[in-house]
């Protein structure tokens, strides 16, 4: 019951500094948007991209060659899948193709026929005969085709070649089909000029993930210019790129953290007279010392836990509704044609409890020593005064 | 490694508390050399009311403290998956051994600094300051305690290198495991499980007796089945209770049930038995403190409040652990 009235009578104080109190709530608001923008964006990023890559192969094999990434002979395959608990091993064909119309990047993939019937984004059909390509919605933004259309690319020989774009892949899929151009196989290898017998790289089904290491050691034992890289370490890269990519804006952000704190410090510091009459008057009439830290604590309590709040709203309407536009440029990545992002909106206890550490310590910790100094003003000086 | 924003936020917030108990500790070092109650001069005054800085500014640092603990152990679970191998916070610590010795600095602060506030309540209420001098010579330690733990959680992480190859709770936590951790999970169920509750038992009807009896003798027992309980508790969940909770007669692991898969069960179990283990064990150390008129009518009030608060925190630890035992069908009485 005490402890409510102190609490009631900490929240009719702040509102009779309301302009001070604003103001600071204000700043806080912004600092805690800024710093959780910044966590709920990468952690999205690194969600999206490990369900992503959930459906990647489980052991991606690449030839080296003068510690550069070669062609593969495709005859590697029939050896790699004699090795127990190895399923499917294909070879894959694709590259990138830089586009000199509209200076952006496409990434070009050559299809087996095994494999149509598993795409289900799609309008029209995936490219069957020669000359048909299926291309993802930034490529067909860009070079402003749809289904029926022509598409001319330049092959190696530097001559201009027209396919027939037969399918487009729908918005949906875009993170991973945005500039993405389809072609049979044999179409692909012909636009490249690639040799006979290789191919980019080939991906391994392993059944049993702990096995996964093992037959990439084996695998490389096997082919000593090889380069197994298995889909756990594609995911820490994932991860540890984020990780370092939000520590870095956040280091960046620490230094708006100390502004704030000196200006919280600063704000507590300067009390005016009134505010030095009301704490003498509240100790003459029989507040303790302890009694005026209380109700210093309801009140910073009261500033921390709105301003958390609110930013955390400012931060969360932001990254989901918004799409992080102010920060998407720094931490995504660069690219002429990247899919626009819709991130799953989640809430993580963790996340907050990170945010709320780095922004609600430094705030009490500068507002500590303040508080005490009001609370130890002595009546009688301030009413004579 | 380093840059991670949950080790970023333990790195900054430790070193702000650390600065604020050295703080607090330089000032209560002036005021403990120059204090003199009986004394009515101005520089006395001000000195008591130096008092209350100090206690402001060290209950604020102890509380975040406690929280940092809670945060260190969601972030070497968050952290688990850079290592190869790892599965759970487990692993991480055993990426760079330095962090067991964090995990058990930390637990030590989780359980001194709340006596050091509940000091420093006593010495307040008192009105004639009669612990000022233990207060602030216990303050001087943990202020140690604390750059210690600063120290160590900075030479954790950036000891970290996330090629490392960790072995995981399955290996470490596995009954053949090496060491104390293999012995410990080795440790026959049934066994545990009478021992456990038996204990309980013991711990709970001291309990009532002391909230019905003023005897000294029975608060020495309480404390010391306190401690009995905090040790058989952490094997029995080690050993027994974490098959129930994972369903899985081979797997031990403490820190497996913090994830979210097994809705982060271990927070209220190591919470519960934080709580029950602190109340139960304050009323036997702060039994001396009766000696002390101003304390004595202070302290029997708080230790019913301690009583009650052990007794509830060791009912829902009990049935936290129990729930799955009983409840989940699992039977698991010959391992």
């Amino acid at each position: 019951m005490r402890r409510l009235l102190i609490l009631d009578y900490a929240l009719s104080s702040l509102w009779r500094r309301r302009y001070k109190n604003f103001s600071i709530i204000a700043v806080f608001t912004l600092t805690v948007a800024v710093l959780g923008s910044i966590l709920l964006l990468t952690h999205s990023l690194k969600m999206e991209a490990s369900e992503i890559l959930a459906g990647a192969p489980d052991l991606v094999v690449q030839r080296m060659s003068a510690g550069r990434h070669d062609l593969i002979p495709v005859r590697y395959i029939e050896e790699i899948e004699k090795i127990p608990g190895v399923g499917a091993v294909k070879s894959r064909c694709w590259g990138y193709y830089y586009d000199a119309l509209t200076g952006s990047n496409f990434t070009l993939l050559g299809l087996d026929e095994t494999a149509t019937h598993e795409i289900h984004l799609l309008e029209g059909s995936m490219p069957k005969a020669e000359g048909q390509c299926a291309v993802g919605p930034g490529v067909a933004r860009i070079r402003n085709v749809k289904v029926g259309d022509e598409l001319i690319l330049i092959d190696s020989t530097n001559t201009g070649v027209v396919f027939e774009v037969v399918g487009t892949f729908t918005e949906e899929s875009s993170i991973l089909t945005n500039d993405l151009v389809v072609f049979p196989k044999d179409d692909l290898v012909w636009f490249f000029g690639l040799p006979e017998g290789r191919a980019t790289d080939i991906t391994v089904e392993v059944f049993n993930e702990s096995e996964v290491s093992t037959v990439a050691g084996k695998i490389k034992r096997m082919y000593p210019d090889t380069r197994p890289i298995t889909r756990r370490e594609i995911v820490q890269t994932y991860d540890a790129v984020f990780n370092w990519r939000s520590g870095m804006m956040l280091t960046v952000f620490l230094s708006a953290l100390i502004a704030f704190s000196i200006l919280a410090w600063d704000k507590a510091t300067g009390i005016s007279a009134e505010e030095r009459r009301e704490v003498g008057i509240l100790k003459a009439i029989g507040w303790d010392t302890s009694d005026v830290l209380e109700l210093k604590f309801w009140e910073g309590t009261v500033i921390s836990l709105t301003s958390f709040l609110l930013g955390l709203i400012f931060a969360f309407v932001h990254v989901f509704f918004f799409g992080a536009p102010l920060l998407t440029p720094v931490l995504k990545g660069w690219s002429v044609i990247f899919p626009d992002f819709h991130f799953t909106p989640y809430i993580d206890l963790y996340q907050i409890a990170v945010i709320g550490f780095l922004t609600v310590v430094p705030y009490v910790a500068s507002t500590v020593i303040p508080s005490w100094k009001t609370a130890v003003t002595d009546p009688e000086e301030v009413m004579r005064s | 490694m380093i840059l991670h924003p949950g080790i970023l936020a333990l790195i900054v917030g430790s070193s702000i508390v650390l600065m604020m108990v050295i703080y607090g500790s330089f000032v209560g070092t002036r005021v403990w050399l120059s204090w003199d109650f009986n004394s009515s001069s101005e520089e006395q005054l001000v000195l008591e009311r130096k008092t209350f800085l100090v206690s402001s500014i060290v209950r604020y640092a102890l509380a975040f403290e406690v929280f940092s603990i809670l945060l260190f152990i969601s972030t070497i679970d968050d952290i688990h998956q850079l290592f190869v191998g790892a599965m759970c916070a487990t692993g991480s610590l055993n990426a760079n051994p330095i962090g067991w010795v964090v995990l058990f600095v930390k637990m030590g602060i989780l359980l001194l600094a709340p006596v050091w506030v509940v000091l420093d309540i006593f010495d307040q209420k008192a009105g004639d300051y009669p612990l000022i001098r233990a207060k602030y010579v216990l303050l001087q330690f943990l202020t140690v305690v604390v750059a210690l733990d600063l120290f160590l959680v900075i030479k954790y992480f950036a000891g970290l290198h996330p090629e490392i190859i960790t072995s995981c709770c399955g290996a470490l936590f596995s009954e053949s495991g090496p060491g104390v951790a293999g012995e410990i999970a080795a440790l026959p169920s049934a066994g545990m499980m009478w021992l456990f509750y038996v204990t309980v038992v013991f711990f709970l009807a001291t309990l009532m007796f002391c909230l019905l009896h003023r005897a000294a003798a029975a608060r020495y027992v309480l404390a010391v089945l306190a401690v009995m309980l905090f040790f058989v508790s952490i094997a029995s969940v080690i050993s027994t209770f974490s098959m129930y909770i994972y369903q899985l007669p081979t797997h031990h692991c403490p820190f497996d049930m913090f994830q979210g898969n097994y809705s982060y069960v271990a927070y209220p179990i190591f919470l519960g038995l934080f709580s029950a283990v602190f109340f139960g064990f304050l009323p036997g150390i702060f039994q001396p403190l009766k000696k002390v008129t101003s304390l004595e009518k202070h302290i029997f009030e708080a230790e019913k409040k301690w009583l009650v608060t052990s007794g509830i925190a060791t009912i829902l630890f009990v049935t936290v652990v129990s729930w799955p035992v009983v409840f989940s069908g699992v039977e698991l009485m010959g391992y």
